[in-house]
């Protein structure tokens, strides 16, 4: 079973092809009209008939383009984990409140900066710190709910948890936000939009570190996933050691899931979509073929609607955040009517 | 006994199983359980509702601690055993069926090669043997390719026994495999318990409500009563009157003639 077989392999070099199609796709479009030749060219180095296209391409569309696909199969690769490790259809990153937690480590760094005082709070306003504040919010978060996990043994238990602790930590943020002044509140905001542009070269090397360490996990722990799908007795009893993959699978999310959403912002329903789409279009629950499968999804589905949220050819830009729901929401409403049961 | 228990492939002596509660209090549900199972038997578990047949069986596949006595696998006590090298002694079919319904059967069943697979799983060539001869022992081998949601109840039953034969355990240890079948499904899956038991030379226990069934086909059985864990061969069972001590005597008797329990009128 483990092997993929030569029926997939049809089904990877069409996604491959449309990786290919929607990342040149998203390079061409943008409130700059380049030609497509003229992408194509700067692309590979070549000359092009305007500098200023080749500055846009290469240090805004380019990076752009390449956060969109870490971002969208990192956050796919996390809610694949975790509706595996929970047995639920329904987990993801967002719904067990590793985005909340996220968005709580953010917010006490922006606004809580203030408290502090002007000048070290300023000073702790760099990317890095912004990635750790936002990488430990969500890494405490899943130890609340991992431990949560150990107590009680009923799934939706867990999941009402999660839930709860995105109210929560939406409380605490409302309260910082009450008491923090206009720029901060603003620079909060803008991150809760989500946004693919503005990482930096720095960063996307960061960004690629904990994409890297993330999948590394992920793929190591593949025979563990698959032996889960059983439920936790039956993994066991194939001899599984459950706490340590447990605690494998929940620190490849937390560093996948945390690590984009520090620099990239929360971005809904991508993880919680994704994985079912792969595993409709391949109809197979081996991790071994759906990781690579969940990966090019994730990616094609953020670059796409990152074009989207260009609005191509106006000068406005919509928040990639929104945007991904405006289409997350439908894709699973489409999938339970299509399937009635969800095949999972 | 003694010769038998050299040759004895699960072994419970003096156990006693229950809960442990935090500060270290116990919940007591069953204690001095002495058994000793060979290869080629089907031995079945019964006893009523509550009285700790799953907490048993929970027990002895290492899901749950013991609170007291010893579990001897092929002459080595269970504490000893690391969980991947129990992996390759028992295996189990449980009573909640996995939500599995994205996996094919070949698929399922080939999980059960996990103890001896590299890390990403790799099927070897003696792997896809024990796959297909699970399947082929338990008669599933024609409907290898289809899903498991396309599967009826008895069918996927049949499929989880094919996992477990794939895990090439000497011990199968099934909890209920027979409750949600109709008769004819039950009398099915006993009477392929019994032969799995015999040409594959396994150690096959499980629980059951089927008394009767059990009585009829299993080489051995442990009766749990709440006074006292019993095991016996069936004739011997009946001759001691444990079945008559199962259920309270004023609603359900049992008849030593016909091996079958009634309902008083």
């Amino acid at each position: 079973m483990m092997q993929a077989s030569k029926k997939y392999r049809l089904y990877y070099i069409l996604l491959l092809l449309t990786l290919c199609f929607a990342f040149l796709l998203n390079l061409s479009l943008g409130s700059v009209a380049i030609p497509f030749k003229e992408v194509v060219s700067t692309l590979l180095g070549g000359e092009t008939s305007k500098t200023t296209w080749q500055y846009i391409i290469m240090n805004y569309r380019l990076p752009k383009a390449l956060v969109a696909c870490i971002a969208g199969g990192g956050l796919s690769i996390a809610g694949l984990l975790m509706q595996t490790l929970f047995r639920n259809p329904l987990a993801g990153p967002f719904v067990l409140g590793l985005t909340s937690g996220a968005s709580l480590g953010v917010a006490i760094l922006i606004m809580g900066a203030g408290f502090i005082g002007g000048f070290t709070g300023s000073l702790l306003l760099d990317t890095w710190s912004i990635t750790a504040a936002s990488a430990l919010g969500s890494f405490l978060v899943v130890l609340v709910v991992l431990s949560a996990t150990f107590k009680i043994k009923d799934t939706m238990a867990i999941l009402i948890i999660g839930l709860m602790f995105g109210t929560f930590t939406g409380a605490i943020v409302s309260i910082l936000a009450y008491f923090s002044n206009a720029e901060q509140l603003q620079q909060f905001v803008f991150w809760s939009y989500g946004s693919l542009g503005n990482v930096s070269w720095t960063g996307i090397g960061i960004l690629s570190l904990c994409f890297v360490m993330g999948m590394a996990i992920s793929i190591f722990s593949g025979k563990s996933l698959n032996a889960l799908l059983l439920g936790e007795n039956y993994a066991k009893s194939l001899g599984v050691g459950i706490k340590k993959t447990t605690l494998l699978i929940i620190l490849a999310t937390s560093i996948l899931a945390g690590g984009i959403t520090a620099f990239v912002g929360p971005i809904a329903f991508v993880g919680l979509a994704v994985p079912h789409l792969s595993r409709q279009l391949f109809t197979t629950a081996n991790h071994f073929v759906l990781i690579p499968a969940t990966l090019l999804t994730g990616s094609i589905l953020l670059l796409l609607c990152d074009s989207i949220a260009q609005l191509p050819f106006t000068e406005y830009t919509l928040p990639i955040n929104a945007v991904t729901s405006l289409f997350g929401a439908p894709v699973v409403i489409w999938l339970l009517i299509r399937k009635r049961k969800l095949v999972f | 006994m003694g010769k038998e228990n050299k040759n004895s492939t699960l072994e419970a002596a003096n156990l006693a199983i229950g809960y442990l509660l935090k500060k270290k209090k116990e919940i007591l549900i069953s204690k001095n359980i002495n058994f000793s199972l060979q290869k080629g038997e089907l031995i079945g578990l019964v006893g009523s509702n509550g009285i700790g047949k799953s907490t048993l069986l929970r027990t002895l596949t290492a899901m749950q601690p013991k609170l007291n006595g010893s579990i001897i696998i092929n002459q080595q006590d269970s504490t000893t055993l690391s969980i991947i090298q129990l992996s390759t002694k028992i295996s189990v079919v449980l009573t909640k069926a996995p939500s599995v319904s994205n996996l094919s059967v070949y698929e399922l069943v080939s999980l059960g090669r996990y103890p001896y697979t590299n890390w990403v799983g790799k099927l070897t060539h003696s792997d896809k043997q024990s796959i297909e001869e699970a399947l082929q022992a338990t008669e599933v081998l024609k409907f290898a390719q289809k899903k498991c949601f396309e599967l009826s109840d008895g069918q996927l039953q049949r499929v989880l026994i094919a996992r477990a034969l794939a895990q090439d355990t000497p011990i199968i240890i099934l909890d209920e495999p027979t409750t949600h079948l109709d008769l004819y499904h039950r009398a099915y899956v006993l009477k392929l318990l019994k032969k799995l038991a015999s040409e594959k030379e396994k150690t096959i226990l499980f629980s059951t409500h089927e008394i009767d069934l059990a009585i009829h086909t299993c080489n051995k059985m442990i009766v749990m009563t709440p006074d006292k864990v019993y095991f016996n061969t069936p004739d011997m069972l009946i001759k001691q009157e444990c079945f008559s001590g199962l259920f309270p005597s004023e609603i359900i008797a049992f008849n030593t003639e016909t091996r079958t329990f009634s309902i008083k009128k």
